[in-house]
C-alpha cells in the first residue's frame, strides 16, 4: 500500500509522541534513582544526574527490609505460578477438548471473575484465611494468588491446547498409544512453551500484586515488595524521593525482564484464546 | 429413578461406547478437580459468602454473634452521601480513563500495524507500563508530579508556562492527574489487544479498497472498524470494569485525597472494611458496585451489539 510522504512523516511524528509519553515517566524514575540528595532538593531538576550516585540504593536497603520483602515476593510469585500452571493445565485440556456443561460453566466463571470487585471477595477470604490460621503468611497469600491467576491462565492455556490439533492425538491413539502416553509424548511437548509463558505471566501478576498483600499481610517481615514500597511514603504523603525511586526501580526489574521474555507469547496466547470461545 | 432407567437404556443401546466414554469422563473429572476445588473454595464460595455478609452486621473483632439484619445495610447505604460521592468519582474516573485509553490505544495500534521503521522497538517500549507493578507506576508518577523535584513542573517552567502547581494535592487537579496515570498504565494492554484484532482483519479487503481509491478514513470506516468492532467492544467493557475496580494506583498516588476528591469506591470500601472493621457494610458496597456496573455494561453491550446488526 502506498502512503504519501507527508502522511509517513506524520505517522513517524505520532509514533515518536507516543513513545515519549510512554517512556518519559520511567526515564524520570531512573534519573531520580541515581541523583544525590543535593540535586533532588534543587529547584531546577535535570534529566541527567550531574553527579550520579548509588547512595539512594544503599539508603533504601537501610530504611526498609527490601531484601526480605523481595524474598517474600519471590516465594509468593514462584509458588503461585507453579501451582497455578500445575492445576490449570489439566483443566484447560478438558475445557479445550470437550464441550460439556462444565466447560461452559468454567468459561462463565472466567468472565464473571473479571468483573466482581475484589472488595466483595477479600472480606470472606480474610475471614477464611484467619480461621485456617493462614492469615499474615506467605502460603496463605499463595493460595489467593493461585485462584486469582487461574482465570487468565485457563484462558491462555485453552488457546494453546486448541492450537494442538486433536487429529495428532487421534493418530497416536490409532497407532496404539495409550491415553497417557499420547498426552506425555505428543501433547505435552507441543504445549510446553505455552505452559512456560502462562507460568511466567502468573509469576509477574503475583510479583506485582498489591491489594491482597496489603490486606492479608500485617507483619512487616512477611510483607511483599509492593507493600514495603508504600512504606517509603510517609503518612503525610512526604517521601524521601531518592531511596523511593531506587527501591521502585529495583522492584520493577524482575517484571521487565520476565515480560521481555514472554512478550510475544502473551499476545499470541491472548489472541489464540480469543479466536474461539 | 428416571435417571437410572435412562442410563440403563443407553447402556443397552451402546454397550461398548458408553463404557469407554464413562472411563473418559472419570478421567476428565480427575483432570478438572485440582483446579475446580480451589475455584469453588477460594472464589465462588467467598463470592457467595460476601453477598451473604452484606445482609449481616458483621464487624471485625467483635465478640457478639453476627446477626442477619435484612436489607438494613442497603438502606443505610442509600442515604450515605459520602459513598455516592465516591461512586460518582468512581464513574468519572472509569469513563475518564477508559475512553482516552481506548482512543489513544487505537491510534497506537494503527501506527504499529503500519510498515514503519522502529516498529519493533516501539512495540517493546510500549509494553513497559504493562509489566510494571501498579505500586511502582504510582510512585513513578508521584515523582513526575512532584511540585519541586518533578519533571512536569520543571518542563512547564522551562516553557514559560508558569510555576506549575502541586498537581496531586490540588482540589481541581488531583482527579485529572490520576486519570492521566490510569490512561498511561492501561494503554499497552489495550494496544496489544487491538493490534491483535487488526492483524486478524482481512488484508486483501484493505488493499482492494485502496485500489478502488478509498481514502485512509474511508478504509478505516468500511474495512478496519467492522473487523475490529467485536474486539473493541470487549476490550472497552473489560477496561471499564477493571478501571472501576482499580485500587493500587490511586492508593499510592493520593490515597483518596485531597478531601476525598479521588476516593474511588474501592478505596472507600477498603477503609470501611479494614480500617473501621465494618465488614457487612463494606460487603453491601461491593454488591451495589457489582449491580450498578453490570447494569451499565448490559446497556452498553446491548446497545452496541444491536447497533452492529443495523449497520
Amino acid at each position: 500500500m502506498k502512503t504519501g510522504k507527508g502522511a509517513r512523516a506524520g505517522q513517524y511524528l505520532a509514533l515518536l509522541a507516543y513513545l515519549l509519553f510512554l517512556a518519559f515517566p520511567f526515564l524520570w524514575l531512573v534519573s531520580t534513582a541515581f541523583k544525590p540528595a543535593r540535586e533532588l532538593a534543587s529547584l531546577h531538576p535535570t534529566w541527567i544526574p550531574k553527579d550520579p550516585t548509588l547512595a539512594n540504593f544503599r539508603q533504601a536497603f537501610d530504611e526498609q527490609p527490601l531484601l526480605r520483602a523481595a524474598l517474600n515476593s519471590l516465594a509468593a510469585a514462584l509458588g503461585a505460578a507453579l501451582i497455578a500452571v500445575l492445576i490449570a493445565t489439566p483443566m484447560a485440556y478438558v475445557l479445550a477438548r470437550r464441550r460439556t456443561l462444565l466447560a461452559k460453566a468454567a468459561t462463565g466463571w472466567v468472565v464473571v471473575s473479571q468483573a466482581f470487585p475484589f472488595v466483595l471477595v477479600i472480606i470472606p477470604l480474610f475471614l477464611l484465611l484467619k480461621n485456617l490460621r493462614l492469615i499474615d503468611s506467605v502460603p496463605g497469600l499463595v493460595m489467593v494468588y493461585v485462584v486469582w491467576a487461574l482465570p487468565f491462565a485457563l484462558w491462555m492455556l485453552v488457546g494453546y491446547v486448541r492450537a494442538v490439533p486433536a487429529e495428532l492425538e487421534e493418530a497416536a491413539a490409532v497407532d496404539g498409544a495409550s491415553r497417557v502416553r499420547t498426552l506425555v509424548s505428543i501433547t505435552a511437548p507441543l504445549l510446553a512453551p505455552g505452559i512456560v509463558a502462562t507460568a511466567l505471566f502468573a509469576f509477574i501478576s503475583a510479583w506485582n500484586e498489591f491489594f491482597f498483600a496489603l490486606v492479608l499481610l500485617k507483619t512487616p517481615e512477611k510483607q511483599t515488595l509492593p507493600v514495603v514500597l508504600t512504606h517509603f511514603i510517609g503518612a503525610e504523603g512526604v517521601a524521601d524521593l531518592g531511596p523511593l525511586a531506587a527501591a521502585a526501580f529495583l522492584a520493577t526489574l524482575p517484571s521487565l525482564v520476565v515480560f521481555a521474555i514472554i512478550q510475544k507469547r502473551i499476545t499470541g496466547g491472548m489472541l489464540a484464546g480469543a479466536v474461539k470461545s | 429413578m428416571t435417571l437410572a432407567t435412562a442410563t440403563r437404556r443407553s447402556v443397552k443401546r451402546a454397550p461398548v461406547g458408553v463404557g469407554g466414554r464413562r472411563a473418559a469422563d472419570r478421567g476428565a473429572w480427575f483432570l478438572v478437580l485440582p483446579a475446580l476445588i480451589p475455584i469453588l473454595v477460594l472464589s465462588v464460595g467467598p463470592l457467595l459468602y460476601g453477598i451473604a455478609l452484606a445482609f449481616t452486621d458483621a464487624q471485625s473483632g467483635r465478640t457478639a454473634a453476627t446477626q442477619w439484619i435484612g436489607t438494613l445495610n442497603f438502606q443505610d447505604l442509600l442515604h450515605d452521601t459520602l459513598f455516592w460521592e465516591s461512586f460518582r468519582i468512581g464513574l468519572l474516573w472509569a469513563v475518564g480513563v477508559t475512553v482516552p485509553q481506548f482512543l489513544l490505544a487505537l491510534g497506537l495500534a494503527l501506527l504499529l500495524d503500519q510498515d514503519l521503521r522502529l516498529r519493533r522497538l516501539a512495540r517493546a517500549l510500549a509494553i513497559i507500563p504493562w509489566a510494571m507493578p501498579e505500586v511502582v507506576v504510582g510512585i513513578m508518577w508521584r515523582l513526575v508530579y512532584n511540585p519541586d523535584a518533578g519533571i512536569l513542573n520543571e518542563t512547564l517552567r522551562d516553557l514559560g508556562l508558569g510555576d506549575g502547581r502541586d498537581w496531586l494535592s490540588g482540589l481541581g487537579t488531583a482527579l485529572p492527574a490520576v486519570i492521566v496515570v490510569g490512561v498511561w498504565a492501561g494503554m499497552p494492554q489495550t494496544t496489544v489487544t487491538l493490534l491483535a484484532g487488526l492483524q486478524n482483519s482481512p488484508r486483501e479487503l484493505h488493499e482492494a479498497a485502496a485500489m478502488d481509491g478509498a481514502g485512509a478514513w474511508r478504509r478505516f470506516c468500511t474495512v478496519t472498524w467492522p473487523a475490529l468492532r467485536p474486539v473493541a467492544l470487549a476490550v472497552t467493557a473489560l477496561n471499564f470494569i477493571w478501571n472501576f475496580n482499580s485500587f493500587a494506583l490511586v492508593y499510592v498516588l493520593t490515597n483518596g485525597g485531597p478531601g476525598g476528591r479521588t476516593r474511588l469506591p474501592m478505596l472507600f470500601a477498603y477503609e470501611e472494611a479494614f480500617r473501621y472493621g465494618q465488614f457487612g457494610y463494606a460487603a453491601a458496597m461491593g454488591c451495589v458496585m457489582v449491580a450498578v456496573i453490570s447494569m451499565i455494561l448490559a446497556v452498553h453491550l446491548v446497545g452496541r451489539l444491536s447497533g452492529g446488526e443495523d449497520a
